[in-house]
């Protein structure tokens, strides 16, 4: 017996009495011989849970835990313990997708709260119930301006996270979307450029901010522009920074998407994390993804239902916009319960808390004189700087006390060369950062 | 309990906290100092709460939820078995939930460990070649397989071959990840027995077909026992076959998609191994293929050297199709869980599903529609009852099930049987539950003949009741902002 498979020997004998056969293996009369795997699969033997959780501490050893000063889509917030202990509820963590409204009330509601969340943050007027990651959101809300325009081609700004850049071309690509390159001056969008490549084939015009440097640019004088062309404004931001940088809505945006990570997630090796997307009313018809509606039951009790079910791949099949069936459902339960500890006082206050820590850092590395800026322009969290130090002392020196930062930027392509990028979140200490600061500045 | 009905932001009140954080140590800078231009002016409509609270509220919601911890969830082509909770202990495990995706190789080789093997246990499981653990779902698995057929034609110049074949049972995610994946459908009509049509296939196959996707066993639980001619037919043509891996559980220890002849598949890690459905996420959806194809497989990926774990970006490859490596945490549970059944337990999960599911059908046939007699595998498909006479639909049915305390099949699906009920038990059940079940099933049957009107309203045990869709659609409330507008012009 195994204590997955409840399985009993009379069982097994009784059920297959019922069926009239004498062994399992005739239900399986239907598979042609040749193709019947008669051994054992090439895996290991079974282990006891005592065995796994061995097992397990000497694979940990082989990670290091790390203090975090890297970002670039994924930062290390704090986690409140609340979070852990509301979403390992089985009602939560082991629930299909809420096609039965009556029984998926707890589902439906918090993906309800989220999307109002996510709507308030962005100030766009509807959230789906989530998209896979920031990355694949992107790649969508493209998709989403090319379906609302009608037109084939998308602009992208040099500024966006090269592995943004990377999965949307993967996409376009493959669904035969043509693209350009919107330049780059001093780390900023060059709007000059842009101006020049908006011409009527362009879809829409994707930007981020803060952007891969961590620099929070400044898109006022975009989406006039980018209205006046009949093309659609595509801000991705991360989304713990709208609690104090202008919303997409301010800046005039028609979609706005990104990773929710920051939102009370761990750093998990990058994922499960989470996509948000939302946009106008208008535009909502082409929107992909699940979204949640109120309603009421026919006893008129305040009810939630998935709805406008007919933009998705299970009723429209090949005239979908999108092909999305599963989410990232629990991340949004995460998201929700974050926002709701923090409310807007506390989001507030975590991006202040990261802010001072990263100009303080900042400060203390400019006045190494072994970094210098070449930008020059503000930033919130995380901030990328010039530096002579071999990339190798310098990861070299700072693993062997505990800490990971300073990520060199050529991983992404040449044109980052000697830059390095640095994130501060609230839970890094001062001691933390004054102990990152002694370790490079002792390097050369 | 039940009877909780607030929303979180109905329980704000000015002023209260959740959060606690630290103090502030550089008062010389404030985040006020960004210039104005760049900063938010619009207010934010977020809840401020305790922290009892917020714990009380997600509380009373998940009891309006049914999860497989709280009963029998026969939900067919999506395998809710039981989620083990060794598996979330070790995906809780600070070690691997802590690490950043770019921390250097030799500070990960535990993590890096962990995915190289799944891919290589998923590889042996499926009897192909190599798998990117990076797809985060089915569908968006399906999407990069597509991706991987379409690479692999255009790299020998065979731009023509656009088209792929779609037999008419398939889940609408196969369709729409080909349109995605900038294809075009050919969909062919399955025979009487709910099986591929061989003539059928012949009749699309052509120089300009790129690959052909397939459920085996398909949507209506049945072996496709032509399978060797298909694969052989749509290979014979020029086409890849693309293993859609929504129904893999039949045939875990039994069958091999690579030994049936596909080239390229995804599985869901939600669905055969055990990792939860979480409400509709996260789940993962690991992509195989055969050696040839290997190189297509999307960045970043993780390869092996002596005893030495590293990470590769390949030129050669589709492109990124995600940011770092998938859902990770959730690829950790379903390693957990093959490390838990071992060779040993893993070749009876396709058996013991199977059992389940054909003694279901045998024993529910006396009273609903089986439209394709014979044996099935890991679950049935009825056409509703055998009862033609009474108005009861398989809707009123489901819903009926709800107040017996169990989850309802998957119904109006595949769209072949009008009145479709399909009925997946899994192999984590036991013979009690699934005799419940089964009873449970016929007291509906008589039900729907003596008291018609039980089933039209029902459920009437559950939280809420039936709800008003039509409503939703209309008046478009998808927030709170919404809701509040909604309540104000009402009056």
């Amino acid at each position: 017996m195994f204590k997955y498979f409840p399985h009993t020997k009379a069982d097994v004998e009784s059920m297959l009495k019922t069926l009239n056969i004498s062994s399992i293996d005739e239900l399986f009369k239907d598979v042609p011989e040749s193709v019947i795997f008669n051994s054992d699969y090439d895996v290991p033997s079974y282990l006891s849970e005592t065995e796994l959780r061995n097992h397990f501490a000497e694979l940990s050893k082989k990670n290091q835990e790390l203090t975090l000063f890297s970002g670039l889509g994924i930062y290390d917030h704090y986690q409140p313990a609340v979070i852990d202990a509301i979403t390992s509820r089985q009602e939560f963590m082991t629930s299909y997708t809420p096609y039965q409204p009556e029984i998926s009330q707890g589902t439906l509601q918090y993906i309800f709260e989220y999307q109002s969340m996510i709507q308030t943050l962005t100030g766009l007027e509807v959230s789906n119930a989530s998209m896979y990651d920031g990355a694949t959101s992107a790649a969508e809300a493209c998709f989403m301006a090319c379906g609302v325009t009608r037109r084939n081609k998308m602009l992208i700004s040099s500024t966006l996270n090269p592995n943004t850049i990377n999965t949307i071309k993967t996409y376009l690509n493959f669904k035969g979307i043509e693209y350009d390159f919107i330049n780059e001056n001093q780390g900023e969008i060059d709007i000059e450029d842009l101006k020049q490549k908006l011409d009527k084939d362009i879809a829409g015009v994707i930007v981020q901010n803060p952007n891969f440097y961590g620099i929070i640019e400044d898109y006022s004088n975009f989406s006039e522009l980018i209205k006046t062309n009949k093309s659609m404004f595509i801000i991705s931001a991360d989304i713990s920074t709208l609690g104090v940088l202008k919303s997409p809505k301010e800046d005039g945006a028609d979609i706005a998407c990104g990773d929710c990570q920051s939102l009370g997630m761990p750093t998990a090796f990058g994922g499960p994390t989470l996509g948000y997307l939302a946009t106008e009313k208008a535009y909502v018809r082409k929107m992909p993804g699940r979204i949640c509606g109120y309603t009421h039951d026919l006893e008129g009790r305040r009810a939630f239902v998935l709805t406008l079910q007919a933009r998705e791949q299970h009723i429209r099949r090949s005239k979908a916009n999108s092909n999305i069936c599963s989410n990232q459902s629990l991340m949004a339960l995460y998201v929700t319960i974050y926002l709701s500890l923090m409310g807007r006082n506390g989001l507030k206050e975590v991006n202040n808390l990261s802010y001072q820590g990263a100009h303080y850092l900042y400060d203390q590395l400019i006045k190494t004189g072994k970094f210098s800026d070449p930008f020059n322009k503000p930033f919130l969290k995380e901030f990328t700087l010039l530096t002579n130090i071999s990339k190798d002392t310098m990861q070299t020196a700072l693993l062997e006390n505990g800490i990971f930062g300073g990520v060199n930027l050529d991983i992404f392509g040449e044109k980052y060369e000697g830059l390095v990028n640095f994130s501060v979140t609230e839970k890094r200490t001062k001691n933390e950062i004054d102990n990152l600061v002694k370790v490079l500045e002792g390097l050369s | 309990m039940i009877n909780y009905n607030k929303m979180i932001f109905e329980l704000s009140n000015e002023g209260r906290v959740g959060y606690s954080l630290p103090r502030s140590s550089f008062n010389n800078y404030n985040i006020d100092d960004l210039n104005d231009n760049l900063k938010r002016k619009s207010e934010l409509l977020l809840p401020e709460v305790s922290e009892l609270d917020v714990l009380r509220h997600f509380t009373n919601i998940s009891n309006k939820n049914f999860g497989v911890e709280n009963g029998f969830y026969p939900l067919g082509s999506c395998t809710m078995k039981y989620n083990p909770k060794i598996n979330e202990e070790m995906a809780s495990n600070k070690a691997f939930r802590n690490l950043h995706p770019l921390q250097p190789i030799s500070t990960v080789q535990g993590a890096l460990e962990v995915y190289y093997n799944l891919q290589k246990y998923l590889s042996e499981i499926s009897g192909l070649y190599e798998f990117s653990l990076n797809p985060f779902a089915g569908a968006h698995g399906e999407l990069v397989g597509l991706m991987v057929i379409k690479a692999y034609h255009q790299d020998r110049g065979d731009f023509k071959r656009n088209k792929i074949i779609i037999p008419d049972s398939a889940h609408g995610t196969n369709p729409a990840s080909t349109v995605v994946c900038g294809m075009e459908v050919i969909e062919i009509k399955s025979n009487d027995k709910g099986r591929v049509d061989l003539e059928s296939l012949k009749a699309v196959l052509s120089d300009d077909i790129a690959g052909m996707m397939l459920t085996n066993p398909n949507t209506l639980g049945i072996f496709e026992n032509d399978i060797c001619e298909i694969t052989k037919l749509v290979h014979d043509a020029g086409g890849l076959m693309y293993y859609d891996g929504a129904n893999l559980n039949a045939l875990l220890g039994k069958v091999r998609p690579g030994d049936m002849g596909f080239d390229v598949m995804h599985i869901n890690l939600h669905k055969t191994f055990s990792t939860p459905h979480g409400g509709g996420g996260p789940g993962s959806g690991p992509v195989g293929v055969t050696e040839i194809l290997s190189k297509y497989l999307p960045n970043p990926r993780v390869k092996k050297l002596d005893d030495y774990f590293y990470v590769e970006n390949s030129g050669e490859a589709l492109g990124q199709i995600s940011a770092y490596f998938g859902n990770y945490l959730v690829a950790l549970r379903a390693y957990t869980y093959i490390r838990t059944l071992g060779k040993e337990n893993l070749k009876m999960v396709g058996r013991y599903a199977t059992l389940n599911a054909n003694y279901i059908s045998k024993a529910l046939k006396t009273a609903y529609d089986l439209p394709i007699p014979g044996y099935c595998m890991h679950e049935v498909v009825f056409n509703g009852l055998n009862n033609k006479d009474t108005d009861v639909k398989t809707l009123d049915i489901a819903k009926r099930l709800l107040d017996y305390g169990m989850h309802a099949p998957t119904i109006y699906f595949p769209l072949l049987f009008p009145q479709a009920i399909m009925i997946e038990p899994t192999e984590t059940e036991t013979k009690e539950t699934i005799d419940e079940f089964i009873n449970v099933m016929h007291k509906i049957a008589i039900e729907a003949k003596e008291h018609p009107e039980i089933l039209k309203q029902a459920p009437t045990k559950t939280p809420i009741r039936r709800t008003d869709e039509v409503f939703a659609a209309k008046m478009m409330i998808f927030s709170y902002k919404d809701y509040l507008e909604y309540i104000n012009n009402r009056g």
